[in-house]
């Protein structure tokens, strides 16, 4: 009983359900990109799966039709039913094959109509510009600006304005890497040596979850993305503190915890802004506890996370470049507080 | 010559003469014999199992993946073994299995069915077999000291380049490619000269069978194919790799493009090189078991020769996300949909011959029909995915991994079960169990539909493809592990067909040169044939020649001079030499070393020289035996 119940929620989450969560989803579209991207899926869908049921019907039949037509007579002996046969049959093969390059050639117009539609959404509000730069295992974000006090760095997720077009300047520092969040639009590549250029737009505030989708190496399942849209004074509020440097330490704790991360290694590869920790190979941090998730959306952005992060990221994240640095009883606690109180 | 009307085919004419081609045609015995053989049945068969072997070792890398996957945050299998599991399983099955397997058959079947005692080229079908084993063996002699490839079967630089992916593993890969592609070739020569060359007295072209054609057309492909692999793997990669060229590099003006771009020229055709013979199977097939010849013969081979042309110019669709200008990729979206309709045309003279035939339903027609079923799917969610749009967001997913195995095993894997059934008594002189049969059928059938479609969903929810594990929170765990449940069913439906191939090898029902009552020319031959195939070379009277009323069929037993006819034949070399292995073992050996250190290359290719000169090296004046 609870076995076949069990299987029984089990299909109805596969049926209904597909797989649960709708915030990585290429069928919940909630920008104009991918929405106009599922409108072309469920045209093929249904128009494909009509095709597909009439072929399985017309072989069923073709099997368990009576097989003692008149025709059927000189089989055994010559291998070939009548001449008669044989030209309807001919008529009804051509036909379909006609019919077939009609509808490929429907669907080819519907597929080339959407890309064209695709490509002119873009420039036509004024919109923002982001670059992404794919790392191995992690999103570099900047918010262009032509004033260069007003760009905003951060990683791993990206805040846009509801509404309005967004611009992607996609590259990568290493290997291949592509940017999915199949919620806003497709994927594109991030190549090496290239730009690929790509818009997204957010019809509604809410938050959707991209993965990259080019396997780039042995942590490729653990370099996610999370884009944020927000109402335009929300997002210019959010651009404002994230312009702002770090914030001063307000405790002594946090004191103790700047001291440490200044003191270790951590400055070789991460970015402070208003401390003299200048690396640039890793996440800038100087909002770090603003950020949803850790480790390129491995873990959920909580002070117990990053303390397992910070201890052992071999074991979060096995393979990934975060050096481990041993640090003494005592230093995690005020540095974790330090990087926490980065809002 | 004289065309004699009796006796039958296959049926001994004359004692002296069997004797005769007994003698030329003979294995030398013991352990000599295994390296020195030449018959295509041999190796072809030797192909087969071969390539069975690695089909099972791939299914095996298969289901430990799917176990991983099964739930959320898995921690069975970490990402280092798990990027080795999916780099092999995916170049066992493309490399070491489905193509050789495809070849294994064509080197078995093809001179059968073409009325003729061996393939043109028999040392080097040898050299071709041996090349292949060694290359296998390479491959998982890396995978087994922890050197597998894990940069994905593709091996997209930058990532598998020097910086990225130091150490060995890459090298193995693309040097077992050098393996694969020179076996390859070498077969493709062979059956190219062999159709075109080879064929019984009567055969034109028009009477070719049709899973000839397809190896014809295979062949082809493969010739025009796989110098495009050599030119990605070993040019552009190894040499990026071994001597720091920068083919691949941006910072020194290089373009990691070049490489995909040259990948899927190959890549793209690879699929068909693996699929064109299984549409020939299947035509096989059917034309046997619903009893009439199979409709439409000139669609279907013109479908055939247009699917080998279309198929070197869809390559973009696998780069649709690399951002390449619109208007060139158009062309790849119509290009990709035309060849739809080349496979749409068989489909429908299929369903023709089925319909006007009278069917029996034995277990190779159910494979037939799993193989309509599954295939017809594979090809429509293709046809999506030429849909640059659509493309864009399942490209890379699991949906594109449904997608693909829906193709590859509905349009390849099922034709070759129901091949299997088909020619065991060819192969072995004996029946496979036809109830059995249908029950590992059904398994199959089942255990792959659980397995691959949840998969299509699976990718449109958002599921990347090559990812060792996922939260919990995407919800993809119920669909996962239903495809793992999948998985195991098909496992045991391998488990239920090697069973049955292993019980009737010795206890099925004795089948006789025909047991099915076919047309083409292998079924003239006894089961298993002899090393010669037929005492007197058939001539096609019809383009099923088994299908003309016995009084009407002819053998050849001479050479006629009153009217124009040629009759292409040439001395075989039926010594058995051991050059070919000895040759591809010193090329095997110089390949291997070359990994580690390349300057093995020159005493590699110096052995190799000497091999060849053992091998060409003239040893009696030519047409005087001993």
């Amino acid at each position: 009983m609870t076995r076949a119940r069990t299987l029984f929620i089990w299909a109805a989450a596969v049926a209904l359900n597909g797989c649960g969560g709708h915030q990585q989803s290429a069928l919940d579209s909630v920008g104009p990109q991918a929405g106009k991207i599922e409108s072309l899926w469920w045209f093929f869908l249904w128009l494909l799966t009509a095709i597909f049921l009439i072929v399985i019907f017309a072989t069923l039949w073709a099997l368990t039709r009576r097989h003692r037509g008149i025709e059927q007579e000189p089989l055994e002996r010559i291998h070939l039913p009548s001449g008669e046969t044989e030209h309807r049959l001919t008529r009804v093969v051509a036909g379909a094959s006609i019919l077939t390059v009609i509808i490929l050639f429907a669907l080819l117009i519907a597929s080339v109509t959407t890309g064209k539609a695709l490509s002119e959404l873009g420039p036509k509000k004024q919109g923002i510009t982001v670059e992404v730069t794919g790392n191995q295992w992690w999103w570099y974000v900047r918010y262009l600006n032509g004033d260069a006090s007003r760009i905003v760095v951060t990683a791993n997720e990206m805040h846009i304005p509801v509404g309005r077009p967004v611009m992607l300047r996609l590259n990568s520092n290493d290997v291949i890497h592509s940017f999915w969040t199949p919620n806003l639009h497709g994927k594109r590549d991030l190549i090496p040596g290239r730009v690929n250029t790509e818009w997204i737009e957010a019809d509604h505030p809410g938050r959707w979850r991209g993965q990259c989708a080019e396997f780039c190496g042995m942590q490729h399942a653990h370099m996610a993305m999370w884009v944020i849209a927000e109402p335009e004074d929300q997002f210019e509020r959010w651009m404002e503190a994230q312009r702002a440097p770090s914030k001063q330490p307000s405790s002594a704790s946090e004191l103790r915890g700047r001291d440490v991360f200044l003191n270790n290694a951590c400055v070789f590869c991460h970015h402070i802004a208003g401390t003299p920790a200048a690396g640039q190979v890793a996440p800038d941090l100087t909002h770090v506890g603003s950020r949803l998730t850790l480790a390129a959306g491995t873990l959920p952005n909580t002070k117990g996370n990053l303390g397992g992060w910070i201890a052992d990221p071999q074991n979060v994240k096995p393979g990934n470049h975060m050096a481990q640095i041993d640090l003494p009883p005592g230093d995690l606690e005020p540095l974790l507080d330090y990087l926490e109180s980065l809002k | 010559m004289t065309p004699v009307t009796e006796p039958p085919l296959g049926e001994i004419d004359d004692e002296g003469e069997r004797r005769a081609l007994e003698r030329s045609w003979r294995r030398r015995p013991g352990i000599a014999g295994w390296f020195t053989v030449t018959t295509h049945q041999a190796l072809g068969k030797r192909y087969i199992v071969t390539a069975f072997v690695f089909l099972l070792i791939g299914g095996v890398e298969a289901l430990f993946m799917r176990l991983q996957l099964a739930r959320p945050d898995n921690p069975l299998i970490g990402p280092d073994k798990y990027n080795q599991l999916f780099t092999t399983h995916g170049t066992t099955m493309m490399f070491l299995f489905a193509v050789p397997m495809m070849e294994g058959m064509g080197v078995y079947l093809v001179p059968l069915m073409l009325g003729t005692r061996n393939v043109a080229f028999p040392r080097l079908n040898a050299f071709g077999y041996w090349m292949f084993l060694f290359g296998g063996i390479f491959l998982y002699a890396g995978f087994l000291t922890n050197t597998g490839p894990d940069a994905g079967w593709f091996a997209y630089t930058p990532l598998s380049g020097p910086q990225f992916s130091p150490g060995k593993r890459v090298d193995i890969w693309a040097q077992m490619i050098t393996f694969t592609e020179i076996s390859a070739l070498c077969v493709a020569t062979e059956l190219i000269a062999t159709i075109l060359k080879m064929r019984a007295p009567g055969m034109s072209l028009t009477r070719i069978p049709m899973f000839c054609w397809s190896m014809l057309v295979q062949s082809f492909m493969v010739v025009f194919a796989m110098p495009a692999v050599m030119v990605a793997s070993n040019i552009f990669l190894l040499l990026d790799r071994t001597v720091g060229t920068h083919f691949s590099n941006a910072a020194e003006g290089g373009d990691p493009l070049l490489y995909q771009h040259v990948f899927w020229f190959f890549g793209h055709p690879e699929v068909y090189i693996i699929f064109i013979p299984a549409l020939g199977m299947v035509s096989s097939i059917v034309e046997t078991h619903t009893r009439r010849a199979i409709f439409g013969y000139p669609a279907m081979v013109l479908s055939l020769v247009s699917t080998g042309f279309i198929g070197f110019g869809l390559w973009v669709h696998h780069m649709f996300a690399t951002g390449l200008p619109q208007i060139g990729e158009a062309y790849f979206t119509a290009a990709s949909m035309m060849i739809a309709v080349a496979s749409g045309v068989q489909i429908f003279c299929w369903i023709a011959t089925m319909w006007s035939g009278r069917v029996h339903m034995r277990t190779p027609m159910y494979f037939v029909l799993g193989f309509v079923f599954i295939f017809v799917l594979g090809g429509l969610t293709g046809v999506m995915l030429a849909a640059i749009p659509l493309d864009l967001q399942v490209h890379d997913t699991f949906f594109v991994v449904a997608h693909f195995h829906y193709v590859l095993i509905g349009g390849a894997l099922f034709p070759l079960f129901g091949a299997f059934y088909h020619w065991f008594p060819k192969f072995t002189g004996r029946m496979m169990n036809d109830a059995l049969g249908k029950i590992n059928f059904w398994i199959l059938f089942v255990g792959f539909n659980l397995t691959f479609f949840p998969m299509h969903i699976l990718g449109l929810k958002g599921m990347t493809r090559r990812i060792y594990t996922y939260p919990a929170e995407m919800g993809w765990g119920p669909a996962n592990a239903l495809a793992t449940v999948g998985a195991c069913i098909i496992l045991i439906g391998g488990i239920v067909f090697i069973a049955n191939a292993l019980a009737s090898r010795v206890h099925g029902e004795i089948a006789g040169p025909d047991p099915w009552d076919g047309g083409t020319l292998e079924w003239a031959a006894d089961s298993p044939p002899r090393n010669y195939n037929f005492v007197n070379l058939p001539v096609a009277t019809s383009r099923y020649p088994m299908w003309t009323p016995p009084e009407e069929r002819v053998v050849v037993t001479g050479v006629r001079h009153d009217r124009r006819e040629a009759l292409v034949t040439t001395l075989m070399d039926a010594e058995p030499p051991i050059w070919p292995f000895i040759t591809a073992l010193l090329l095997g050996l110089g390949l291997v070393g070359a990994t580690f250190r390349f300057s093995w290359y020159y005493p590699a290719f110096g052995a190799t020289g000497i091999g060849l000169i053992g091998w060409f090296w003239p040893r009696r004046p030519e047409g005087v035996r001993s």
